[in-house]
């Protein structure tokens, strides 16, 4: 049986991947989806633990997990919304020209 | 009880209400203003004389007098009881004082037309109408004058009693003052304020021992007069340092003064003769039938006190009496050598108001009372008389003007004629010497005005005045030998100067052409005359003492068959004088003889030019007379004089010395430590700001470039932030678990 360190490490694993692309990418699309990244990662050790813990009548992590996916698919909904229209008026998807907020 | 007595309350009403309509809605119609004022006393006379006459058939009021309370006030530990009364006593003052109010009032419709002293050019509006510019204003004073003489009879309490006195008090200085542009009237106002307050501020006194020293403390005459308190106020003495004496003689010394104040006597009597420059009106009403006597009526009211004072044969009630026949006897005098149509009147209210003031001192409460109703009804019948021959005499004096019959010269001479007896101005309407003949000019008033004269002289039977005076010195002859004295010769001397003024007035030829063009006054002014006199010869009907042959048991004594029951209430010792034939011919000879006397020297009329026949024959005496016994003088040397002084060092004190200075010091020192402060301001606080501010500035431009905008920028913030927090806080937390 594949021990609970190996879906830690995984779930550990796609979480950075996702927190690099969130950081470090350019396309605010691309960023979208790094978020979808460790979002999942964080839905794999919520099951992970779930499988190993000690009462597995107990549904909270996979309902929790169904949760977490239902709550991305809204925010990627909404995000993908806020590109568009930010799209249409700044001709531009790339984070670091969006700085209207600049103090 | 009776029904109608609930009304008493309702009384002083109806004028408050008009004085407020006047003052509030009407005041720019002078006619429907004077219909208001004349409206409110008159619904005053009908419900007073509702009271008053139920009350006269009431056998019963005597012995349980009414008093009601409307409404209390807490003070502390007492309820002051605000409320009505209704006694013989005020009872009869409510048959007297609205009826002379409505009287009054309908004559001063007619009276107040445009005065002389004003230029019509500066009042076009009123000139065009034909009266007083202030005409509205004037009915709303005297309404305000009603309520505090109808309020004053109807108190039930010493403390509504004074408000009302205080009312009047205000009434009499503003209406004194009511041509205030005339100096005389100005100083007059003020002079008349300025004594009475003497008199009112020794009464106010007189009031707090009173309602201090009472048992239970109380200013309500129910209270104040029960047997117990007044037994207590004879019985216990103050200390004053010199002599111990009792508090009854205190109380009633010091409510003496408020009279003294207030009915003008000697030595506060200077005020009423100069408050002759108000309008006649109001010399008729306030200053000869009503207010003046209200301080009369104040020891009628106090009477159980003064009572129990003469029981103890205490100084206060020699004092009443004192005051009282010296003042009948100095102002009498006086009377009889003016001039002044009217100071000839004011002079003679003072004498006889120490005629009644005299008689409560000897405990002749009935007389008193008898002489202040019908002294009310013949003085404001004078007054009015005297001020529509006023108005005749202008009206003659325009006429003159109009249809030239003065050459020029002669007609604009204003200036004064300088004559040992007294200097006199030609124009002047009111000096006695430019009359004469004018009964048959105006016949009315002439007539009316022998009657009212008639009266005060005490006319043997046919006249109230007689009566009163009667009794007066009936009382006086069996009590005191010194005061009945003094109120005989006092008696004399009226006689003569009313015999004086009527022949000076009416008889014989006319010495000036406004004398001789002189017309009766209109019919607002001649009804109310009428209409008094028949009081002024029936009212003394009312008193004609029992035992008097003939007429005694016709009359019998109604007056003191009504009241003295209810002096036996208030615990007043009813005196029963005998019969005595002395005085009742003293007092028909004195009148007598003084009106022939007076026929005598007068009789013949004054040639122009010609003095005084008296003066010619007593000289110095009759300047000393004429010169009112310097007493204006002597205060104008002493207490005005002192005052003066006093009021200057004061001013200098004020103005010159200690206290300007002072404020002027304070000021500097004000604004020199204002410039600092704000010296202060400027660099300290200022700096403070500006610096706080400059560095806030300089912190948010650094921290500005925190805020780049960039999402991602902040997310690395984020993130270090929380590896800060996980290496300084979570990494402790896990290592302590393992």
């Amino acid at each position: 049986m594949v021990p609970l360190q190996a879906y830690l490490t995984l779930a550990a694993f796609i979480f950075s991947c996702g927190l690099y692309g969130a950081l470090a990418r350019r396309n605010a699309i691309a960023m979208l989806m790094a978020v979808e990244l460790m979002l999942n990662a964080v839905n794999i050790n919520l099951v992970a633990f779930w499988r190993y813990g000690p009462n597995r009548d107990d549904l909270a992590g996979q309902t929790f997990a169904i949760f977490v996916i239902a709550v991305a698919a809204a925010e990627v909904a909404v995000g993908l919304a806020l590109i568009i229209a930010i799209y249409r008026s700044r001709k531009t998807v790339y984070l670091d020209e969006i700085d209207l907020l600049q103090g | 009880m009776n029904p109608i007595f609930d009304l008493t309350w309702l009384v002083p009403l109806p004028p408050a209400v008009a004085c407020a309509l006047i003052i509030l809605v009407t005041n720019r119609n002078k006619s429907l203003s004077s219909v208001i004022a004349i409206a409110g006393v008159a619904v005053s006379l009908v419900i007073g004389w509702a009271v008053a006459f139920s009350a006269f058939v009431d056998h019963d009021l005597a012995h349980h007098p009414v008093n009601a309370t409307l409404f209390s006030i807490p003070t502390g530990l007492t309820d002051i009881d605000v409320g009505y009364a209704l006694d013989p006593a005020n009872a009869l003052m409510l048959f007297m004082v609205p009826f002379l109010l409505v009287m009054i009032f309908v004559y001063a419709r007619g009276y107040m037309t445009f005065p002389h002293h004003l230029k019509a050019a500066d009042f076009p509006e009123a000139h065009a109408e034909g009266k007083d510019p202030r005409y509205s204003r004037f009915m709303a004073y005297i309404s305000l004058f009603a309520v505090g003489m109808l309020g004053l009879v109807t108190s039930n309490n010493l403390i509504t009693f004074f408000v009302f006195w205080e009312i009047m008090g205000l009434c009499s200085y503003l209406l004194i003052g009511f041509w205030f542009e005339k100096e005389s009237a100005k100083k007059a106002a003020f002079k008349a304020f300025v004594t009475t307050r003497i008199g009112d501020a020794l009464l106010f006194i007189g009031m707090m021992v009173l309602y201090i020293v009472s048992e239970p403390s109380s200013l309500s005459f129910a209270d104040l007069f029960s047997e117990d308190n007044l037994y207590e106020l004879g019985r216990t003495y103050a200390n004053l340092g010199f002599r111990e004496v009792t508090w009854v003689s205190i109380i009633t010394f010091l409510i003496l003064c408020g009279t003294i104040g207030k009915s003008a006597q000697f030595p506060l009597h200077v005020w009423l003769p100069d408050a002759m420059e108000g309008p006649t009106p109001v010399s008729a009403m306030i200053h000869a039938a009503t207010m003046v006597s209200a301080g009369v009526f104040l020891l009628i009211r106090m009477y159980p006190l003064f009572d129990r004072a003469l029981h103890l044969t205490s100084t206060s009630t020699y004092l009443v009496a004192g005051v009282g026949a010296f003042t009948a006897l100095f102002a009498a005098t006086i009377a009889m050598a003016q001039w002044d149509v009217k100071r000839v009147l004011a002079y003679s209210t003072i004498s006889q108001l120490g005629y009644m003031v005299a008689a409560l001192g000897i405990g002749a409460y009935v007389a008193a009372l008898f002489h202040l109703l019908t002294h009310a009804f013949f003085k404001a019948l004078l007054f009015l008389g005297s001020g529509s021959v006023i108005h005749g005499m202008e009206h003659g004096h325009e006429h003159a003007h109009a249809h030239g019959h003065d050459s020029g010269a002669d007609e604009h001479a204003s200036g004064l004629i300088q004559r040992p007896d007294g200097s006199l101005d030609p124009n002047d309407p009111q000096d006695m010497r430019n009359m004469g003949g004018l009964l048959r000019k105006m016949p009315v008033t002439g007539w009316t005005f022998i009657i009212g004269g008639l009266a005060l002289s005490g006319f043997p039977i046919i006249t109230a005045g007689f009566w009163s005076k009667d009794e007066i010195l009936a009382v006086a002859f069996e009590e005191n030998s010194l005061v009945f004295l003094a109120l005989a010769i006092a008696a004399f001397c009226t006689a003569f100067y009313t015999m004086r003024q009527m022949a000076l007035t009416f008889f014989n030829r006319g010495r000036t052409e406004a004398a001789d063009h002189a017309s009766e006054s209109t019919r607002s002014m001649t009804l109310p005359l009428i209409l008094i006199s028949f009081f002024a010869i029936t009212l003394g009907w009312i008193g004609i003492p029992a035992a008097f042959p003939v007429l005694g048991p016709i009359g019998n004594n109604w007056l003191g068959h009504f009241l003295e029951p209810f002096m036996e209430v208030i615990h007043i010792h009813v005196l029963h004088p005998e019969f005595n034939v002395v005085p009742l011919l003293v007092s028909v000879a004195v009148a007598l003889g003084g009106l022939g006397l007076g026929w005598l020297v007068y009789g013949k009329g004054l040639p122009p030019g010609e003095t005084d026949p008296m003066y010619r024959a007593m000289g110095p005496i009759w300047q000393i007379f004429h010169r009112k016994y310097f007493v204006d003088e002597l205060y104008d040397a002493t207490v005005v004089r002192l005052s003066n002084f006093v009021s200057s060092f004061c001013a200098s004190i004020d103005a010159r010395w200690i206290i300007d200075p002072l404020v002027n010091l304070v000021g500097k020192a004000g604004v020199w430590l204002s410039a600092l402060a704000a010296a202060a301001d400027h660099l300290l606080v200022d700096g403070l700001v500006n610096l706080t501010a400059n560095f806030m500035r300089w912190c948010g431009g650094v921290l500005t470039h925190l805020q780049d905008g960039k999402v991602q920028a902040y997310l690395v913030i984020a993130m270090m932030v929380l590896g800060i927090w996980v290496v300084l806080v979570g990494m402790p937390i896990v290592l302590t678990l393992v």
